[in-house]
This record gives structure tokens, C-alpha cells and sequence, in this order.
């Protein structure tokens, strides 16, 4: 009983997504993780959700992926972010208990159909004679064989956690790093390269002056992530807001020679959308202070995070720091800020499906592969354990049917694209401004854009096909009703609705195009409107709002869509590819991009050259017919 | 639906016939506007017709009209062909009109082939052979842009594409970090930002009265010292007695204007009273002469080009003269039979040695102002248009986009705009990446919580 279709090492956040949707497609699957107790453990900020990886959670969602409920359960605090904004750009973001987000992950995991938790420490993984994967040997010397392996190792790879001067190997606080994986993957030849996090001190809330803090509520009704969820039951609280002071930035100045970004300590590269304190103040010298806000880990866990201020500077230090903050003058800390350094493998070493080019049947997914966040990490988690499990399932690699979105289909879709075509620097996060498509690309028709392709594949259970059915069936009605529901100027007059008098006829959903007719007074012509379902009436409204743009888009996704349908071969020489000049065809190299459209991505890669690889892969083409 | 390009399909240069070739899903549509016929029978494949300005309603004008309906044509595409006057005017004009119209750009270099290739229109060899082509036109484009987009113009761009940058990371920044330290009204700062821009991109587009010149002539104005030959160069270029000569230095007291027609554009040549300020007496013929002399200056700074002449036959060239130098200059000395200046020539203008009146040297006269022409006209020796009418497109879709982003009421809506703007702009000066605009904003805000 140690044989499985696909192996997933890790309990993160991929590890979870990927052994999850590996399941759901009929694969028997194992979780293998060091303690099955961390499975689902939210290691840095207790928040999923969020600008764009509030989209990533919808979409996990829509393709029946886990982190969307889970939170639903684990919710303590939920809000609506840029809600003043266009539905483009609104993303759902929540503060979970961490103990209830675990303890949900777990549940659900434990007996999940087709899905074995293993609990042992991973050392080595076995190779055919191929060089394909094959299995994976235990910390205890046994093996356990597979078709397919999902790695997800997190920051675990090599990680070594920073604080002063001091340094502790380690892939969280009081957990082993990984350093047999490392040495395997080292030994494969991967582009392994380091980055660093961080994360800030852990705070005893009941040592906390709230009295003097400004309180930030919730939104009432919480409004849940998943489709599947109807409500909220989960009792909600308030996060508060404090600041810096002069002293806190004149206390990291006198110190900055202790902290390891600025001592030379470390050398991986950290994230600038979320700078230490340290950073911060160095900076962006003239800001009087830097907000923090303090978010309660749990509804019966006193500890509070306090989000800004992560920090890496020793111990005697931050609580000199921590004295000169209001509210937090006598705070207890439960633990200590930390600076974490980790390898990663240079992600453009992965095909589209997140396989590995090197391995075949091996798959990355989350931080490893240079990003950040639990979104970004469930997002490829789901991705890479829905194509293991294809593969594993098919008759040979080389026939297994891959599950690919692009950029104009998900979020997930410009995350994997990103990364295979341009690899990173710094710990990847996903932003709405990373999408061409944004105004398509929303939180609110994750669904609409999604379900349908995971019914195809097979990924999406029965509770949520039938919740999707009736959903898509509502709307087509209430879209049809929309087109059928017809007036000519004349008759709008008599409802105080102007249009110009041109005589024709306008349908109900031309008129809401108009930026000054809204649903009130189309309800007026046409009462028959009101009877729509709320969820209904909203899409129609955004498609409504945004209808211009998206047909200016859709020309887009045509053009964008035809380059990516030209496939290059993943044997191409470049050297034989005539007028490129050696700087881009070394890029071309060190990506191989699997379409014309991801060859153009790459920076640095001219017109002229994708003219070049167009009239090289055509002709060969052509050759190849021939013959 | 996929856009709509067009491009001037005959070869550039000065011709009896041009031909343009729109080819797309809207390219009926542009043939309606631009007839002002929208009942046209489509399926009738060749007519006559004028074709209409879209903006002022002038004739541009009077074309063979050719049409393709899909997939039946060159790209399989609909296309319209107009075959009209080969003069760069009227090219001008067709192509300002069809930047306007909906869904309609400049087909990039190789386009149409590449059309014809994904709707089958076209075996290997055939895309082959044409695809060499476009290479060898993409490098002599590549050149030419570059040398055309000298220092000055690059860095003009350059400066725009930096200041579009800043604006879009600044919306993407109160998009993107609602929670962070980005205060919301910055969005509204970016108006007023956003509207300097596009009125600088206005004035540039309006710039060197290209419309004007259009319009009304180029104008050339002679300049040079009594007795040089001014009068006769004009009669030489007019080829007919205009302006009065006689041997009589000082005989032309007024500004006399002569209407040709340089390189297919409309151009005007003055005459000028001679340079001899030091000499002037007070009389009353030399009164007349000194208003002679005022206008000439006046004139010398209205004009668009400046032929600056010089009397071989006196030794040195005339300082008064030489003090009218600019950039849009060509010196002229005449009487080159007789030329015995032996000063080499250090002024960065074309000098062209020529004697009115034998004729010899006027070709080379002629064929230097048709540069300049050329050059002030946005067109280059080697291809009328391509590259500066590429340019003025682009810059016309980023001056549309940002107009509409100034109006925009949702912050998403005003950055779709701006990344419009910012991809039309960056087809001159180079793409601007995401990572671009996460710079500025990690530079300019203090982001992470």
C-alpha cells in the first residue's frame, strides 16, 4: 500500500491545494508532511484575501479548490477592499483564527476521498531510468512509488532564519529545514537561487492599550469567499490601527549596524511591496510615522500580529522598539520578529502545467518557485496537482491532456505565465495591475469564467455543479431578458427615460449602458426586471457598466490568443533561428517559451526577433510535412 | 474583433498613381465615412469616388476605389484598395483621416502578410519571400527611425513615455494598496497631470504647421545680398519671369511671391530686397529700399526654409547673409562660373554652388530643397510616411486614450485608458512593463503592511 498515482510533499497551502485537486480528479493521492498537525498553518499574516489574491481565492473557488471555504469557516473579520471602487478592482480580503482555519483545513483533508496523510520528513526523490519521478524516499529510509510528484516545500528549502547577528537553520520557527530536498534538487542541476521574508513580532494582546487605538470594523454582512457558503457564522471582531513614532525610526537608526539587510548578512533579495521596518525608515526618511495594524490571530487566542512592522533586528532591540509604539508600551511579546532566507528555483525552468522541463512527472508549486503569499501558493498548488493527477492518469506522459487558463481566462492564468516566462527577483505577489484584462479578470464572475472549464476537466464536485447550474441558468435567463426587453425613444419618454430620438429601438441592457439610466428606472418600464435575483441583477449592471471596454478587450484577447495558439517546439534550436541577435536568443534559451505569445512576453524579446522564430517555426513545419 | 490596418501598398515616393490598401473587419465602414455614402453597393468591385476629409469635409481626393469582401481578397480580410494622385499631400490627408476612424491603426511592418498567411491565403514559399522583404524593410525602418528620430525628438517621447509611467503607477498604486499609505485622492491629483500631458502632445501634433504648409505652402524665402541673384534664382526656379531683374543691384525693393510645386508639395517662393543695411542712406530711394530690407527680415522669420545666397564672384560671403543661417537653411552661391571663394565652409547646412545663368547646379538646388521638404513634411527620401506617419498614429491613440482617461469616473476605467495610452506611446519609445510601474510605485509610496 506505499504505491500512489501522485505524491504531494509539503502541508502548506499548495500542499493542501494540490493533494486536494489531485484527489478530486479520482488519483490516489498522499499528503506527505513532516507533522500532520501543520497542515493548513498560516505561518506569516492570519489573512487571506486581499488585491488580486482576493481574485486568486475566488478562482481556487470556482474550480471547486479548498481556501475559499476554509476561510468561510476561519473568518473573523471580513471586508471588501476598494469598495468604493469599480467591481474590477474590489477585492475580498478576511482576517482568519488561525487555530479554526487549521483545524477546518484538517477536517476536510482527513477525509477527503481518494487522499492519504502521511506523516514523515522527506529526503530524496527516485528517478527512473528516464530520469522521470518515480517515488520518494522517507526520513525513515522507506519508499513510497508514484507516477507524479507535487513539491511544495515552502521556505523550508535551505531556510535559514535571521534575527541580530544571530542565525538559525530552520523552515519556520522550532521547525527542520529541508536541506536533503535541496541537495536533490541541487544535484538535478535546478537554478536555484535565494530570497528572504520576513515577519514581525507576535504580541500578547491581553498587554495591549486598545483604549487608545483607532478601531477598523468589518463589514456588515461579512460577505464569504466561496459560492458554496451561504453565511457567515463565525462571530466577527475589529482590528486596530497604530503608528510609529520619531522614537521608534530614531531607535532602528541607532541600530541599523544589527540588522542583517543592512549588516551584509543577508543576501537574498526581499520583497519591496513589503519592506522591513528597518527598510521603511531608511527609505522613506521624511515619514513622521508608518501605520500598523494589529490583527487578532484568534477569537480565544490573545495573540495579535502586528502587520507593518516585520523586522529582523535582535531581540533587545525590538523590544526597545516595540516600547516606543502607542498601545504597545507594555506589551508581551510571544515571539520575536525574524528575517527568513530560502532557496527557490528559478520558475522558467517549468512548463505551463508547472512540470518540471528537467523531470518529467516532478511538479513545483508555491514558494519555491519564487512567490509569496498563501493565495499565490494555493493558486498553483491547484494548478500543478490537477495536471499530476492527468498525467498519473493518462497512458503515457507525453499523452496526458495538460490544464492550462491564460491570462485572459484567470489570475492564476498571468501568476504561472509570469513566472514560467519571466521568472522573478523577488518573492512574487500578485497585483491587478499584473493583468492586461483586468476589467474581465474579476473576483465577482470567478465562476462564470472558470466552473464550466472545471467541469470539463473534471475537477468540480457535484455540490457545486449543481449550485453553478442553477446560477449560469439564472443568469442566461435574466441576460436574455435583458436583450429582449425593447422600447423605442417615444415609448421611454413616458417613463422620463431620454434617449436620443432616433426612432430605434433600445434594449433593456443598451439603456443601462448609459451611464445616467440605472435599474430604478428600468424597473419603472419594465417591472418584470424586479423579479431578478440580486446576484442576477449585479453582473448584468457590472457587464453593463463595462460593456465598451470589454469589446475593446475581447479584439485584444483575439490578437493575444492567436500568438498563443502558435506553439514552439520545446526542441527548438535557437542557434538555427536566422537574424536573432545572441542577446535575445540567449533570453529565448534560458525560457524556451512553449508559444509565440510567451516568446514576445519576455523582456527584452524585439518584434523583429518574434517575426524571426514566426518564419523559423512555420518553415519547419512545412519540412516536417514534406517529409 | 480584430483591428483594421492600412498602409500605403505602392511604392513610396513621388508617383503618377498611390495605392492604399485598409484591410480588416471595419474597412467598409471607413470606405462609407470617407465617401460619404453609407448605401455604397459593396459588391460593385471597382468605382470612382471622392473621398472626404473626415474633419473639415474637404475633398482629399478623387480615387479608383477597389473592393475585396472576404475572404476573397489578398488577406483574406475585407479590403478596400484606393488607388488616388501619388502626391504626399493627398496620402497625408487619406491617412490623418483613417488614423480617426474606429478599430483603424497603421499596419505594422509585415502585417498584411502575416494576415494573409493565418486566414490561408498564402503557400510557405510565398510568406517567405515577402517576409525577407519586410526584414530588409523593418532594418532600413529601424535606421531610418533612428536617424530621424534624432536626439532632440527621442528624448521629446522619451520624456512622455517617463511622465505616463508616473501617472499610471500612481492610479495602479491607489488601485492596487487601498490599505496602505496611499491617500485616496491621489487619483485626482492625476487629472490635471494628465491633461498637461495631453496638451503637449496636442501642440506637438499641431506642430510646424504641418496642416498649414498643407494647405496653404511651404514657404521659401531668398535671402542675400544686393545683386546676388535672387530674382534670377526665382525666375530659374519659376522658370518664368516674375520678379523684375535688371543689372542694377538693389532692383527688387519688394517681397515678390512666386507659387510652385516642390516634390508634390505646394510651395511658395519669395523674392527679397537685397541685405546692405551699412550702405542706406536716407533719401528717399533708400527709405524705400530699408522697408524692402525690414520686410525681407520679417519674411527670413516667417519663412519655412531659408536659401541663403551668396556672389561667388566677391571674394567673401556677406556677413548679413550669413547671420540668417538656421537649421532649415541651404546656402546657394551663384555665379560659380565665376566663383572664387576660397574660405572652406564650416556651417552644418548644405551648400550648393550653381550659376543661374547658365543653369547648372539648379538640379542639385532643386533636389536639396526637396529634402528639406521632405523633411519638414514628415516624409523621407526613401518611403513617404512610413515611419513619421506610424509615429503621428500612435501619438494620436494616446492622445485619444488620454482624453477619455481624463474623463474616466472609476479610477480602473481611468488606468485602462492610461495603459492605452502607455501602449501606443510605447510602440516608439519601447515597451513599458508592469515591472516599470512597480518601480515608481515601490520608489514613491511607502507600500507594506
Amino acid at each position: 500500500m506505499n504505491s500512489f498515482d501522485v505524491i504531494v510533499v509539503g502541508g502548506g497551502h499548495a500542499g493542501c491545494e494540490a493533494a486536494a485537486a489531485s484527489a478530486r480528479l479520482g488519483a490516489k493521492t498522499a499528503l506527505v508532511t513532516h507533522k500532520l498537525d501543520t497542515i493548513g498553518v498560516m505561518s506569516c499574516n492570519p489573512a487571506i484575501g486581499g488585491l488580486g489574491k482576493g481574485h486568486l481565492v475566488r478562482e481556487i473557488d470556482a474550480l471547486d479548490g479548498l481556501m475559499g471555504r476554509i476561510i468561510d469557516q476561519a473568518g473573523i473579520q471580513f471586508r471588501m477592499l476598494n469598495a468604493s471602487k469599480g467591481p474590477a478592482v474590489r477585492g475580498p480580503r478576511a482576517q482568519a483564527d488561525r487555530k479554526l482555519y487549521k483545524e477546518a483545513m484538517q477536517a476536510e483533508l482527513s477525509d477527503y476521498p481518494n487522499l492519504s496523510l502521511v506523516e514523515a520528513a522527506a529526503e530524496d526523490l527516485i528517478l527512473d531510468d528516464e530520469g522521470g519521478i518515480k517515488g520518494l524516499v522517507l526520513g525513515d529510509g522507506s519508499e513510497l512509488s508514484c507516477r507524479c510528484l507535487v513539491l511544495t516545500t515552502g521556505t523550508f528549502l535551505r531556510g535559514l532564519i535571521h534575527r541580530g547577528t544571530e542565525t538559525i537553520p530552520a523552515g519556520r520557527v522550532g521547525e527542520k529545514p529541508a536541506i536533503g530536498l535541496a541537495e536533490t534538487l541541487d544535484r538535478l542541476e535546478f537554478p536555484l537561487a535565494r530570497l528572504k521574508t520576513g515577519t514581525p513580532a507576535r504580541i500578547n494582546g491581553n498587554t495591549i492599550n486598545w483604549s487608545i487605538l483607532d478601531e477598523q470594523k468589518g463589514d456588515t454582512p461579512p460577505r464569504p469567499f466561496s459560492t458554496l457558503t451561504d453565511t457567515i457564522t463565525v462571530p466577527q471582531i475589529s482590528c486596530y490601527i497604530t503608528y510609529t513614532t520619531a522614537k521608534t525610526h530614531e531607535i532602528i537608526r541607532n541600530n541599523l549596524h544589527q540588522a542583517p539587510m543592512y549588516s551584509g548578512q543577508i543576501a537574498g533579495q526581499g520583497p519591496r511591496y513589503c519592506p522591513s521596518i528597518e527598510d521603511k525608515v531608511v527609505r522613506f526618511a521624511d515619514k513622521e510615522r508608518h501605520q500598523i495594524f494589529l490583527e487578532p490571530e484568534g477569537l480565544d487566542d490573545p495573540t495579535v500580529y502586528p502587520n507593518g512592522i516585520s523586522n529582523a533586528l535582535p531581540i533587545d532591540v525590538q523590544a526597545e522598539m516595540l516600547k516606543s509604539i502607542p498601545g504597545l508600551e507594555n506589551a508581551d511579546v510571544k515571539e520575536w520578529a525574524y528575517a527568513i532566507e530560502y532557496d527557490f528555483v528559478d520558475p522558467r525552468s517549468l512548463k505551463a502545467t508547472l512540470e518540471t522541463k528537467k523531470v518529467p512527472g516532478l511538479f513545483l508549486a508555491g514558494q519555491i518557485n519564487g512567490t509569496t503569499g498563501y493565495e499565490e501558493a494555493g493558486a498553483q498548488g491547484l494548478m500543478a496537482g490537477l495536471n499530476a493527477a492527468l498525467q498519473a492518469g493518462s497512458v503515457s506522459r507525453e499523452s496526458a491532456r495538460p490544464f492550462v487558463l491564460d491570462r485572459a481566462d484567470a489570475y492564476i492564468g498571468v501568476l504561472i505565465d509570469d513566472l514560467i516566462s519571466r521568472g522573478t527577483n523577488e518573492p512574487y505577489r500578485m497585483f491587478t495591475s499584473r493583468a492586461e484584462y483586468r476589467l474581465r479578470l474579476r473576483a465577482d464572475n470567478a465562476d462564470q469564467r472558470l466552473t464550466d472549464k472545471g467541469l470539463v476537466v473534471g475537477c468540480v464536485g457535484t455540490k457545486r455543479e449543481t449550485a453553478w447550474g442553477r446560477k449560469k441558468k439564472a443568469l442566461m435567463e435574466g441576460k436574455a431578458l435583458m436583450d429582449r426587453l425593447q422600447a423605442t425613444p417615444n415609448e421611454l419618454e413616458g417613463y422620463s427615460v431620454a434617449v436620443n430620438k432616433d426612432g430605434r429601438r433600445r434594449s433593456a441592457f443598451d439603456l443601462l449602458r448609459y451611464p445616467d439610466i440605472g435599474w430604478a428606472s428600468l424597473s419603472q418600464v419594465w417591472p418584470e426586471l424586479s423579479t431578478l435575483a440580486p446576484e442576477v441583477r449585479e453582473q448584468i449592471e457590472i457587464e453593463a457598466s463595462y460593456a465598451g471596454y470589454m469589446e475593446r478587450q475581447e479584439a485584444d484577447i483575439l490578437a493575444f490568443r492567436k500568438d498563443e495558439a502558435l506553439e514552439l517546439p520545446a526542441s527548438l534550436d535557437y542557434t538555427q533561428v536566422g537574424s536573432l541577435s545572441n542577446e535575445v536568443r540567449q533570453k529565448l534559451e534560458a525560457v524556451r517559451p512553449a508559444t509565440l505569445g510567451a516568446a514576445a512576453r519576455i523582456p527584452g524579446v524585439t518584434p523583429a526577433a518574434v517575426t524571426a522564430l514566426l518564419r523559423h517555426v512555420k518553415r519547419r513545419a512545412a519540412e516536417t510535412n514534406a517529409a | 474583433m480584430s483591428d483594421t490596418i492600412y498602409a500605403l501598398s505602392s511604392a513610396p515616393g513621388r508617383a503618377g498613381v498611390a495605392v492604399v490598401r485598409v484591410s480588416g473587419p471595419a474597412a467598409f465602414d471607413s470606405l462609407k465615412l470617407l465617401i460619404n455614402n453609407d448605401k455604397i453597393d459593396i459588391r460593385r468591385p471597382v468605382f470612382l469616388a471622392s473621398l472626404y476629409d473626415l474633419n473639415d469635409h474637404s475633398l482629399i481626393d478623387k480615387a479608383l476605389v477597389l473592393t475585396f469582401q472576404g475572404p476573397h481578397s489578398f488577406t483574406g480580410d475585407d479590403v478596400v484598395e484606393y488607388h488616388l494622385h501619388g502626391s504626399p499631400a493627398v496620402l497625408a490627408a487619406l491617412f490623418s483621416s483613417l488614423s480617426q476612424m474606429q478599430y483603424h491603426r497603421m499596419a505594422l511592418p509585415g502585417e498584411y502578410t502575416r494576415r494573409a498567411f493565418e486566414n490561408g491565403k498564402m503557400d510557405l514559399t510565398e510568406a517567405e519571400a515577402i517576409a525577407d522583404l519586410i526584414d530588409a524593410e523593418t532594418q532600413a525602418q529601424k535606421q531610418q527611425a533612428l536617424s530621424q528620430m534624432g536626439g532632440a525628438l527621442r528624448d521629446l517621447y522619451e520624456s512622455w513615455a517617463q511622465e505616463l509611467t508616473k501617472i499610471l503607477a500612481y492610479a495602479e498604486a491607489v488601485i492596487d494598496f487601498p490599505d496602505e499609505d496611499v491617500p485616496d485622492d491621489e487619483i485626482l491629483k492625476l487629472r490635471p497631470q494628465i491633461n498637461d500631458l495631453l496638451d503637449s502632445i496636442t501642440d506637438h501634433l499641431n506642430d510646424n504647421r504641418r496642416g498649414e504648409r498643407l494647405r496653404d505652402g511651404i514657404r521659401i524665402v531668398v535671402l542675400g545680398a544686393p545683386n546676388a541673384g535672387k530674382s534670377s534664382l526665382v525666375n530659374a526656379l519659376a522658370q518664368r519671369d516674375v520678379a523684375i531683374v535688371s543689372d542694377m543691384a538693389g532692383t527688387t525693393r519688394d517681397v515678390i511671391d512666386v507659387h510652385l510645386n516642390i516634390a508634390g508639395y505646394p510651395v511658395i517662393v519669395s523674392d527679397t530686397a537685397g541685405l546692405r543695411p551699412e550702405d542706406l542712406g536716407s533719401d528717399a530711394q533708400d527709405r524705400i529700399e530699408s522697408e524692402g530690407i525690414r520686410r525681407a527680415i520679417q519674411k527670413a522669420e516667417d519663412a519655412d526654409i531659408r536659401l541663403l545666397m551668396f556672389d561667388g564672384e566677391s571674394g567673401d560671403l556677406d556677413s548679413h547673409t550669413l547671420n540668417l543661417i538656421n537649421m532649415e537653411s541651404i546656402a546657394v552661391i551663384n555665379k560659380c562660373d565665376l566663383f572664387h571663394v576660397k574660405q572652406d565652409w564650416t556651417h552644418e547646412i548644405p551648400r550648393v554652388a550653381l550659376s543661374v545663368k547658365t543653369g547648372k547646379g539648379v538640379e542639385k538646388l532643386l533636389t536639396e530643397l526637396e529634402k528639406l521638404i521632405q523633411g519638414l513634411m514628415g516624409v523621407s527620401r526613401e518611403s513617404p510616411s512610413l515611419t513619421r506617419q506610424r509615429h503621428r498614429a500612435q501619438l494620436q491613440q494616446a492622445q485619444a486614450y488620454l482624453e477619455k482617461a481624463g474623463e474616466a469616473g472609476q479610477p480602473e476605467l481611468m488606468a485602462e485608458e492610461l495603459r492605452l495610452a502607455i501602449r501606443a506611446l510605447g510602440q516608439i519609445t519601447g515597451r513599458v512593463d508592469v515591472e516599470d510601474l512597480l518601480d515608481v510605485i515601490f520608489r514613491d509610496f511607502c507600500i507594506g503592511k
